[in-house]
């Protein structure tokens, strides 16, 4: 039998082409694999909060809650996202991905897409909802500590920060664990630790990190 | 007065509720929900979300369609437009400074020698037209260096990666020949080398020259800075990350730091080949 604890409700580890994978259920988005039953296979390695659920982090998540997404590029992960979450804001700042996440949100109830700066969270703090439950970030953009704690704001005091840092986008030349460093220290400002892993299994170069508002 | 979204919007017109989704802000978030239920603004939570989510989904779509227009084509349009503004004053340039050179006795030749007509004083009829010929030219002059500044300032949004690497007029300008970031991206990167060099890949292929082997992008210093028998070698690396550049643009429209990273040290390594023939 497959072993979903730790995992939300609303996703499932479920078997495809003869192996155990995640998936939600919703409508198809970017090709996976879909079974009998209507569940698609959510590719950890397309996905850097699946490789964490993969990896077995703690993320605090348990289906049904609130999620300010940052970074949702066409929606492969935030597709997974909405198929478990509540109300689900998608933040993504380059147009032509945006148009594919439209399409994304179309097929479902809770997903609301915004065309809109990370690094600006006062151009959507009018739409998105205080007291969020969960805020997911994979910017890959420099700079990505500084997004987590200027959107603290919209986290509920025991809200969760789920947080891929990409290595390269901070400093093509530096060692990845000292760009590390510096992310987890500048996240000491507004957020406690409570987890944090490399995904290199899934994507090189990337740390999980998950975490509390101070 | 309220911050948020669907202050003002009209409950039942998604359209209104897009327009404020797109120019509204906040100091802060709130409980919106909330708010627009006791504001009357939706039934229940439920309504408020389905509200929600039509002007949201409004709103992208309008800003995506918007911003699409407002960078690939334009981008395309400027650099052809400075291409002409250009090549229109040189024609202008050269009957002024004929033209002057038959009234003044000191004309300096080229752009400089328009300028400089422009701003004498006519004292005749003749050099009144001809001072006034001299202005046109020097308008459209000015005219050009606009265009540029503003692709300069457009390119790094429209195409992150291909402005980056290539600069941004020759980002305008692999854009325009491609006719658009699409069908740029959607080229072979062979393709993109020879952009812009079709008249000799025509006589080429009528067998009255060699291959071109470079297009339009020969203008870089990448190609034209290598020497003449490694620049094959030079143009064909690249084409080639000029093509996943403008791949990434299209279809992600993500900065990648180590693709400019990859390109910097492949060119080192194609130049180091020149040292070491140097040293032979
Ligand atoms: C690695 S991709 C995200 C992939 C996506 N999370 C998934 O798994 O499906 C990073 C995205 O962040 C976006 N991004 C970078 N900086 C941003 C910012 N300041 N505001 C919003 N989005 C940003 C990029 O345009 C890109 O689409």
């Amino acid at each position: 039998m497959s072993d979903d604890s730790g995992l939300p409700d609303g996703v499932e580890r479920r078997t495809f082409g003869g192996r155990e994978r995640l998936s939600t259920r919703g409508a198809q988005v970017y090709g996976e694999p879909v079974d009998a039953d209507g569940w698609r296979a959510w590719d950890a390695g397309r996905s850097k909060l699946g490789a964490m659920l993969e990896l077995g982090m703690d993320t605090g998540l348990v289906g049904g809650e609130s999620v300010l997404y940052l970074g949702a590029a066409s929606g492969t992960t935030v597709s997974h996202v909405a198929d478990f979450a509540g109300p689900t804001y998608a933040v993504e700042f380059a147009p032509r991905p945006v148009r594919d996440l439209v399409g994304v949100a179309e097929d479902r109830d809770n997903l609301f897409p915004l065309l809109k700066d990370a690094r600006d969270p006062e151009s959507y703090a009018h739409v998105v909802e205080a007291g969020i439950d969960c805020l997911v970030m994979d910017v890959a953009t420099r700079g990505q500590a500084t997004v987590a704690v200027r959107n603290r704001q919209f986290l509920a005091d025991d809200g969760r920060l789920l947080m891929a840092v990409k290595a390269r986008s901070e400093d093509v030349t530096a060692d990845p664990d000292d760009v590390f460093d510096g992310v987890v220290a500048e996240l000491d400002s507004a957020y406690e630790l409570l987890e944090t892993a490399r995904l290199d299994r899934f994507h090189a170069d990337h740390l999980g990190i998950v975490a509390r508002p101070k | 007065m309220t911050d948020a979204w669907f202050a003002g919007a009209d409950p039942d017109d998604p359209e209104s509720g897009a327009t404020r989704v797109r120019t509204g802000r906040a100091p802060a978030p709130a409980d919106w929900p909330a708010e627009a239920v006791d504001a009357g603004f939706a039934a229940d939570e439920t309504d408020y979300y389905a509200k929600l989510r039509s002007a949201t989904l409004a709103a992208a779509s309008e800003a995506v369609a918007e911003r699409e227009r407002a960078d690939d084509v334009q981008l395309a349009h400027a650099v052809r437009a400075m291409d002409d503004a250009e090549r229109t004053a040189n024609e202008l340039a050269e009957r002024v400074v004929e033209w002057a050179g038959t009234l003044y006795g000191d004309v300096p030749r080229g752009l400089d020698g328009v300028r400089d007509i422009a701003a004498r004083d006519p004292k005749t009829a003749a050099e009144e037209r001809v001072v006034s010929y001299a202005t046109r030219a020097v308008d459209l002059l000015d005219e050009r260096d606009d265009l540029r500044s503003f692709i300069e300032e457009r390119a790094p949004t429209a195409a992150p990666n291909l402005a980056e690497m290539a600069g941004p007029v020759l980002a305008a300008r692999l854009i325009a020949l491609a006719g658009g970031l699409e069908p740029l991206a959607k080229k072979p990167s062979g393709t993109v080398q020879v952009l812009g060099a079709e008249d000799a890949l025509f006589a080429h292929l009528k067998g009255r020259a060699t291959s071109p082997k470079h297009g339009v992008i020969f203008t870089h210093e990448y190609v034209r800075g290598t020497r003449p028998q490694d620049r094959g070698s030079a143009a064909r690396a690249f084409a080639g990350k000029l093509s996943i550049a403008a791949r990434i643009d299209h279809y992600s429209g993500d900065y990648r730091p180590e693709l400019h990273a990859e390109l910097a040290d492949r060119m080192e390594t194609i130049r180091a080949r020149a040292d070491e023939g140097a040293d032979e």
